[in-house]
């Protein structure tokens, strides 16, 4: 694999992760992160749309006409989501049933349609595979960290592993039932975002529309 | 090759460009054709599966509910009950609705949704329920000599609460397995001891109806005499009642007992 088309891989990772930085996806962010479990299953079926959207969508890019572009690839998204739900219900039953609607849901998943439409419509079929599983992993890497602190700060546990005793069996631990609940997920990505944004000054955006001093303002 | 082969016409059909009419219609085709028979595929390939799993956890929740029940584990292993399996019967006809899906079935809703549920007259409703459900749910183990332990859900009013519970009769439809109360807010200390294991275990072996399906059980004061005959807990005269009046609502005409007959009918 060339360097370049690594890049593709790499990329998405913290440089331009789709979470972090293009703020996509938050929404089953939040929602399957209260555990270690459902969050690697969700990221696994989110890799596995994309990756596989990407090719399809970049395989089929030079007939695509533009006027019917997003409804074949929302089609072409939505049946490969089907499929990956219809998947989970047959050979992983019970985190199906806790994932409830969030699989489904994919379809909706900004990430995938993001993909397709900004980097699979225009690049060949090998780069647009790679982005779509660096992608996938982006999301999948933020997904894994907000869920370990949350599920070890809110029950104590990784993998539904008990680590820390709750104090509920015994042990030392009061669980921060805080982190069991959507918001905290805010927090923590905010958290990661600033950390990601300290380290990387790049990643800042240009303020445009400043808060500019009354005196000032009524002199221009 | 001839120019109407199917590999020129597709050859054709790619160099059209894009934005027209055919090429439009041919890509919306050919797209929604494979994603139609992708999606089909799959989901005829794994429905056996996925129906596999669904009754396997359907079965677990049932299991997990036997589990907690004292003295029903004892008398699942007793009877060689193998397999467990959950219907709904309509309670008016005695008669199992297969229509409706056990697994998804809201009996706790239906109870006091008037739309699920009959209102019943005063002088019948022994169990103070006010109302009854049309659809009731009933879990019947089957072991290796056939029918073995039929559960039914019960409630009714005790003292101040309601009492729910699960009655267990054995295969012959006529004896009490067990009952055991899983939910109530009796008086503490008082009627709260109808859930002692001790109490409950009174029941087991009991004679529920007699042969004809006519309700025989009944709570005494003082000591029990008769396999009819449950003793009732000093202090708890009105709690005890309660759930003596539940069980012969339950086991009678308005709750299970046509259906319990017409159980026994189809067996013996």
């Amino acid at each position: 694999m060339r360097k370049s088309q690594l890049h593709h891989l790499t990329a998405p990772l913290i440089d331009n992760n789709p979470v972090t930085l293009q703020m996509l996806g938050i929404c089953s962010a939040l929602a399957v992160t209260t555990a270690l479990d459902t969050a690697l299953i969700m990221s696994l079926a989110l890799l596995t749309v994309l990756a596989t959207a990407s090719t399809l969508i970049s395989l089929i890019r030079a007939h695509l006409p533009s006027s019917i572009r997003l409804v074949v690839q929302i089609t072409i998204i939505a049946s490969l989501v089907i499929v990956t739900d219809q998947m989970l219900r047959a050979y992983a039953f019970e985190i199906s049933q806790r994932l409830s609607v969030f699989v489904g849901l994919i379809v909706t998943n900004c990430i995938v349609l993001g993909r397709a439409e900004s980097f699979a419509m225009h690049n060949p079929v090998w780069p647009s595979f790679l982005d779509g599983v660096g992608n996938g992993l982006g999301y999948g890497l933020i997904l894994m960290i907000v869920a370990t602190i949350r599920e070890l700060l809110g029950s104590g546990a990784l993998f539904g592993v008990t680590v820390l005793p709750l104090t509920a069996n015994g042990g030392w631990f009061e669980p921060l039932g805080f982190m069991l609940l959507a918001p905290s997920a805010f927090f923590i990505i905010g958290l990661l975002i600033w950390g990601i944004l300290t380290r990387r000054p790049a990643q800042v955006e240009a303020n445009e529309f400043p808060i500019v001093s009354r005196a000032l303002a009524e002199k221009s | 090759m001839s120019r109407n082969s199917p590999l020129a016409l597709w050859r054709r059909f790619l160099a059209l460009p894009n934005d027209s009419r055919t090429k439009t219609l041919g890509v919306a085709f050919l797209v929604s054709l494979v994603a139609a028979i992708a999606v089909s595929t799959t989901s005829v390939a794994l429905k056996p599966r996925q129906e596999a799993q669904v009754q396997a956890a359907r079965e677990a929740n049932l299991a997990e509910m036997v589990a907690t029940l004292p003295g029903l584990a004892e008398v699942m292993r007793e009877t060689g009950a193998e397999s467990l399996e959950t219907v709904v019967v309509a309670l008016e006809t005695g008669q199992i609705d297969p229509t409706i899906d056990a697994a998804t079935y809201d009996f706790l809703n239906a109870q006091s949704d008037p739309t699920l549920s009959q209102p019943l007259a005063a002088f019948e409703d022994t169990a103070k329920i006010g109302q009854r459900p049309n659809f009731a749910p009933v879990y019947i183990l089957r072991g290796t000599q056939g029918l073995a332990l039929v559960v039914l859900p019960v409630y009714g009013t005790g003292y101040q609460s309601t009492i729910r519970a699960y009655l267990a009769l054995h295969g012959d439809l006529t004896t009490i397995a067990a009952l055991s109360i899983y939910e109530q807010g009796e008086t503490p200390g008082l009627g709260t001891r109808i859930t002692d294991p001790s109490w409950q275990a009174l029941w087991s072996g009991k004679q529920a109806t007699d042969d004809a399906g006519e309700v025989t059980i009944t709570v005494v004061r003082g000591t029990a005499n008769t396999a009819t005959e449950v003793d009732g807990i000093t202090g708890a005269t009105r709690s005890t009642t309660g759930v003596t009046n539940l069980v012969q609502f339950w086991l009678g005409d308005l709750g299970y007992g046509t259906f319990l007959a017409a159980l026994k009918a189809e067996e013996f």
